[in-house]
């Protein structure tokens, strides 16, 4: 958290809760898929799930889907812009135990057929949790550079990606590593205090074991 | 980032809270400081289009329940009718335009939620017109309440929805009069006290807004809120001293706010969401 996690983010109201994080949750949600959004089904738990509609809950993670900014205008139009783009979205409840009251989960199809799931909390200012992907539980709220690579579970496969960061000397400010089971599907969640450059992340792409890594840049949206 | 308010004051030393605030970012951001405080005056000027854009008369929410009012409160002020007298007479009537133009799906400045955005530039915008203070002062003074808000956010909440609209509307107010306060040439502690008197007279307000829409009662709390502000920052500058510790009052609000029923956390479903001659208004 900073000073302008707390003055800021400059948005489009009504809901920091409500509309930017949604909107921030949607982008992010965007970019860990790393493509076009073709489909998507929207659980809304606990305060989303009462009051999306009134809110604009459910423009504002369109919107973020689309890529859109989360000072973007065009987020009252989401739904339509949405539906123009052959974007397929529906909204349902859900009732998620222990979620934190404005959580959503998202199962997204991309136009290549890549699938992702993925649950994340609004925690208030705008600012936001992602707490679970593909059924992994995890913890990082995308305000830092931050990499997601799902990988296999299998030795050396952690090395190597630390080994790769470490050569383009990019250091290492947090990492988190969760596994379905072993040898099963995995995934690292690794913050780091420099922006990898193309080469790097394709570098990382190409290590045994990687089945995929997206970036997320500090204070995206 | 995630300093308790007498962390703060520890920092600052001698300093004003705001030379505190400046030097945490620039090492949590790596950012100087010259790019840190453009990047406040750019939100500054965000504030002041908010106050533009709620400004107009014919503004109306999709609702159709708010929009439009601030122009209201603004004539009075400008006829000198205004009981709030000229300095918060006009932060009550930017302080509404803000508000109303965050329930219109305008753009504004989170501070430290959308909900609760039209407090601390309705202060702040107010203080830069009426007396006079210049541009740097004013990003200063936000940087001020930024510090201050991290602490109540790192300490307690910010959202309504876990801690009610004194952790919105209440954590707004105690933002603005610890701004308010060094404008006013208080020091780093007393900047703190003037946030704990503030959210302490706001402590136990609840989050029932009408239709859980972000209108009613929430506009008309900004009005509440920045009335608030001014006079914590008026009983410290006074010589009055807080007599609970202001991290204590962060923690009681956050006690309060885990005590709150669901009812009262942003579900629309008690409070004023509840009376009879609104709440069938549903969203």
């Amino acid at each position: 958290m900073d000073l302008f996690d707390i003055i800021g983010p400059v948005m489009i109201g009504p809901s920091s809760s409500h509309t930017a994080g949604a909107a921030r949750i949607g982008l992010v949600a965007r970019m860990i898929l790393g493509e076009d959004v073709v489909h998507a089904e929207v659980g809304f738990h606990g305060s989303f799930e009462k009051t999306y509609q009134g809110h604009g809950t459910d423009r504002a993670i369109a919107s973020g889907l689309m890529g859109f900014a989360v000072d973007d205008p065009r987020m009252r139009d989401a739904l339509r812009l949405a539906a123009e783009a052959g974007m397929e979205i529906h909204f349902h409840p859900v009732s998620i135990r222990g979620a934190h009251p404005n959580t959503v989960r998202l199962e997204l199809t991309g136009v290549s057929g890549r699938k992702l799931e993925m649950e994340a909390a609004s925690i208030g200012g705008g600012n936001i949790r992602i707490r679970s992907l593909d059924g992994l539980p995890v913890d990082f709220t995308g305000t830092e550079n931050t990499m997601i690579i799902q990988h296999h579970d299998e030795p050396g496969v952690i090395a190597q990606v630390t080994g790769v960061l470490a050569e383009n000397g990019i250091n290492i400010a947090t990492m988190q590593v969760y596994r379905h089971r072993q040898g099963g599907t995995a995934v690292m969640i690794l913050e780091l205090d420099g922006v990898p450059g193309g080469k790097t992340l394709q570098q990382i792409r190409t290590e045994l074991g990687v089945k995929s890594v997206q970036f997320l840049h500090r204070r995206i949206g | 980032m995630d300093y308790t308010l007498r962390e703060w004051v520890d920092i600052a030393g001698n300093e004003p809270l705001s030379s505190a605030a400046l030097q945490a970012q620039m090492e949590e951001s790596g950012e100087d400081a010259e790019g840190i405080l453009s990047r406040m005056q750019a939100l500054l000027q965000c504030m002041k289009e908010a106050v533009r854009d709620g400004m107009q008369e014919n503004l109306k929410s999709v609702s159709g329940m708010t929009g439009g009012q601030a122009s209201r409160l603004f004539r009075r002020y400008q006829e000198g009718k205004a009981y709030c007298g000229s300095l918060l007479g006009k932060a009550t009537a930017y302080a509404l335009a803000t508000a109303e133009s965050n329930a219109c799906m305008g753009k504004i400045v989170a501070a430290p939620t959308a909900g609760a955005c039209g407090v601390l530039p309705g202060a702040i915008l107010a203080l830069l017109e009426e007396k006079q203070i210049t541009e740097e002062e004013a990003v200063h003074a936000l940087l001020t309440a930024a510090a201050v808000g991290v602490s109540i956010a790192t300490e307690a909440s910010i959202a309504g929805a876990e801690g009610g609209c004194q952790a919105e509307c209440g954590a707004a107010a105690a933002m603005t009069a610890a701004a308010l306060t060094e404008l006013g040439g208080g020091n780093a502690k007393e900047c703190t006290e003037a946030a704990a008197f503030a959210l302490m007279n706001l402590l136990g307000l609840v989050c029932d807004p009408v239709g859980g829409l972000v209108e009613v009662p929430c506009v008309y709390r900004n009005v509440g809120a920045v009335s608030v502000a001014f006079s914590a920052s008026d009983m410290v500058l006074s010589g009055i001293h807080c007599p609970i510790d202001p991290d204590e009052v962060i923690q009681a609000m956050k006690e309060v706010g885990d005590a709150l029923p669901g009812s009262l956390r942003e579900t629309g479903e008690g409070g004023c969401a509840a009376c009879p001659s609104v709440c069938r208004r549903k969203s």
